[in-house]
């Protein structure tokens, strides 16, 4: 008995009734992200360090070598050389760099000649407590070539022989909400669409209705499309609203593209729903399945550089949040709203998403019990 | 297709951890038969049920339903049974028409309406078509699951205690409509506590402990037992009653309107017992054993079996 689009729909329909149905969960599903969105209006602070920083220079000169030695000293900064302005700005924009460090030409030549150049620093400003601290320790190293200098050009308290300037990125103002907003704006659409599957099978389980559904002739994907799909509208409804609040109250830009961003969050909340209808497959009652749903809510929050820089978290719990969608739906998201990112750069974050939604998937069929063994 | 049985399956077994549920359970039903399935809870009723439709699998046995073996075709089978639970198992947020429109499509019936307006119309349930059906007193929503497990046209239903709860003259016309059914050709199993209900079955199954005691119509069931019943009339029946129950021999004393009513199997001891009680304050006379006799002296040697 192969898939069928007719048993879809017939589902579907049912399930589309029994959403109207239920008042109360509706005004839920409204009230619950306006009221978290606005609540969680507060910045966490961490201190990370080992950025990704990416080193423009056409010469390797004498100078450069130290102060590049100094930079990575500080701790905060893992330099690597890239090739070209279109290299830094790709890197700059997928986040797989938070600083260019770009050393003009003739850099040593300027510094002996008492010019006190500037070295320009590109910092991804969308997270500013991620690359606050980084920057702040350029302050010390005013006096990194003093062993190389003749002692009339060493670092005077007001006459440093070199200057960095700082180009904070995406959000010059370094305003922590616009940070905290494309984040939320994940979080919140993960803890509601997530819950709204979650009871999705143990409901039917409960009420005694499973029994019938299993002695029917319909497929498991069949079961578990029909409890997803009428979950994405209401996801999409959830998602104007947050982007309403987000542009209206905390003046978010929307940089990229609207109807990419609906994409990709729309891709996002069906991973959500497929976790949750995971959940509800395994779990044996209604109860069991919230505190599951909840346990799976933490890690998802910790490590998904929502609350602390991803940067910032040790290399397994870095692997960890790689593997959650909300990892990537939040740099889709900052990089679309701050970044003005485009399909091409948001294509590394979205795989993963579809594999993960996949996976769930697979996973809900194989436990989905077509007996009542 | 070479038999008339619909269903033909021997030595069904299942359990579920270390209690064996159905324990070798051999069954045959001839087409267009109303097959009524009796026995105490936990006998293995709704097991038995549960594996002739694909919802359980057995863990040994053999056999078909409707031709197709049930240990492979469960999916097949699913498409032309119909499964009545014994809880109301629809949806109590979807009105009446919804629900039968649901199951309609998932059956993907083509003209769904017309199918849906006659068995609404033959369960007379138009009235009520709008009605969610959470609404609706027990023994309608019997209907409503009634009319839901006939809709795609099954060859045989299989029905779990559909009348648990419902009162005698809803209970009287479901019955009508299961035996209009069977009429024409519909072949049906269907589990009881009720003896009026029994009765109205052409054969019965009685299960115990996973097993089929007794089958056969209602008559040969009687026959089959041997049992020996009397009825006496006279003052202070309860007490009487009371009395009888601890005497040797007799299996059951009970207390009917104004008469008291034993059974045993012992004739000699049942008249001792009638003598020691007291005698000349009663009358006495013998009466035929009714089915429900039958299924308490069948109920309380299983339980002295055990």
């Amino acid at each position: 008995m192969g898939f069928s689009f007719r048993r879809l729909f017939a589902l579907l329909l049912k399930e589309w009734i029994q959403v109207r149905r239920d008042p109360m969960t509706l005004r839920l599903i409204i009230a619950m992200p306006l009221m978290q969105l606005l609540l969680f209006g507060y910045a966490i602070n961490a201190n990370p360090k080992h950025l990704p920083a990416g080193l423009l220079s056409a010469e390797n000169s004498k100078y450069e070598r130290s102060i590049i030695a100094g930079l990575k000293n500080t701790g905060y900064y893992d330099i690597r050389t890239i090739a070209s302005e279109a290299e830094a700005e790709a890197g700059l924009a997928r986040g797989t760099l938070l600083f260019v460090i770009n050393i003009p030409p003739g850099f040593d030549r300027a510094v002996d000649r008492g010019e006190r150049p500037s070295i320009l620093i590109d910092a991804d400003a969308t997270d500013p407590s991620a690359v606050g601290y980084a920057t702040g320790a350029l302050a010390g190293l005013s006096n990194v070539l003093d062993r190389d200098l003749p002692p009339d050009l060493q670092s005077k308290p007001d006459l440093p022989p070199f200057r960095f300037i700082i180009h904070s990125r995406y959000n010059p103002e370094q305003l922590t909400v616009l940070n905290i907003v494309p984040g939320l704006i994940c979080i919140v659409l993960m803890m509601s669409t997530l819950l709204l599957t979650t009871l999705a099978i143990t409901r039917e389980r409960e009420r005694g209705t499973m029994e019938n559904l299993l002695a029917m002739p319909v497929r498991p994907i069949e079961v578990m499309l029909a409890k997803i799909i009428p979950y994405i509208v209401i996801g999409y409804i959830q998602v104007l609203l947050i982007l309403a609040i987000s542009t209206l109250l905390f003046q978010m830009p929307i940089r990229g593209s609207i109807l990419l961003l609906a994409g990709a969050l729309g891709l996002f909340i069906g991973s959500n729903l497929a976790l949750g209808i995971t959940i509800s497959t395994i779990a044996s009652n209604q109860m069991q399945a919230t505190q599951m749903a909840q346990f799976t809510l933490m890690p998802f929050l910790m490590l998904s550089g929502f609350m602390f820089p991803f940067q910032g978290m040790p290399v397994w719990a870095r692997w960890i949040g790689e593997v959650l969608p909300t990892t990537h739906a939040i740099r889709i998201v900052r990089g679309m709203l701050l970044k003005g990112n485009g399909f091409h750069e948001i294509v590394p974050e979205l795989w993963p998403i579809g594999l993960f939604m996949l996976g769930s998937v697979v996973l809900a069929v194989y436990f989905y019990r077509e007996t009542l063994d | 297709m070479t038999s008339d049985l619909v269903i033909d399956v021997a030595e069904l077994r299942k359990s579920f951890g270390a209690r064996k549920v159905v324990d070798g359970l051999t069954l045959q039903v001839a087409k267009g038969e109303v097959c009524g399935f009796l026995g105490a809870n936990g006998s293995g009723k709704t097991t038995t049920i549960r594996m002739l439709c694909g919802l359980l699998v057995p863990d040994a046995g053999r056999g078909t339903c409707l031709g197709l073996d049930i240990m492979r075709d469960a999916h097949l089978i699913r498409r032309r049974v119909g499964y009545m639970t014994q809880k109301f198992s629809y949806y109590e947020d979807l009105t009446v028409r919804e629900n039968l429109d649901f199951v309609a499509r998932v059956y993907e019936m083509p003209d769904r309406a017309a199918a849906i307006d006659s068995i609404m119309a033959r369960m007379a349930l138009s009235d009520r078509a709008d009605q969610l059906a959470g609404q609706l007193s027990g023994g309608w929503k019997q209907r409503v699951a009634l009319a839901a497990c006939v809709l795609h046209r099954p060859e045989l239903l299989l029905l779990d205690e559909p009348t648990a709860g419902v009162d005698a003259k809803a209970r009287r016309e479901f019955w009508d409509l299961i035996h209009d059914m069977a009429g024409e050709g519909l072949t049906v199993l269907v589990s009881t506590h009720y003896m009026d209900e029994a009765e109205r079955c052409a054969r019965i199954v009685y299960l115990s402990t996973g097993r089929i005691v007794v089958q056969g119509t209602a008559e040969e069931i009687v026959q089959q037992s041997r049992l020996i019943t009397f009825s006496g009339e006279g003052e202070g029946l309860d007490e009487a009653a009371r009395q009888l129950r601890r005497m040797p021999g007799v299996e059951a004393a009970a207390v009917f309107g104004h008469t008291v009513h034993i059974a045993g199997l012992d004739r000699a001891a049942l008249e001792g017992a009638m003598h020691a009680l007291d005698a000349g304050a009663f009358v006495w006379r013998e009466a035929e054993p009714t089915l429900e006799d039958v299924f308490i002296h069948m109920l309380s040697t299983a339980e002295q079996a055990r």
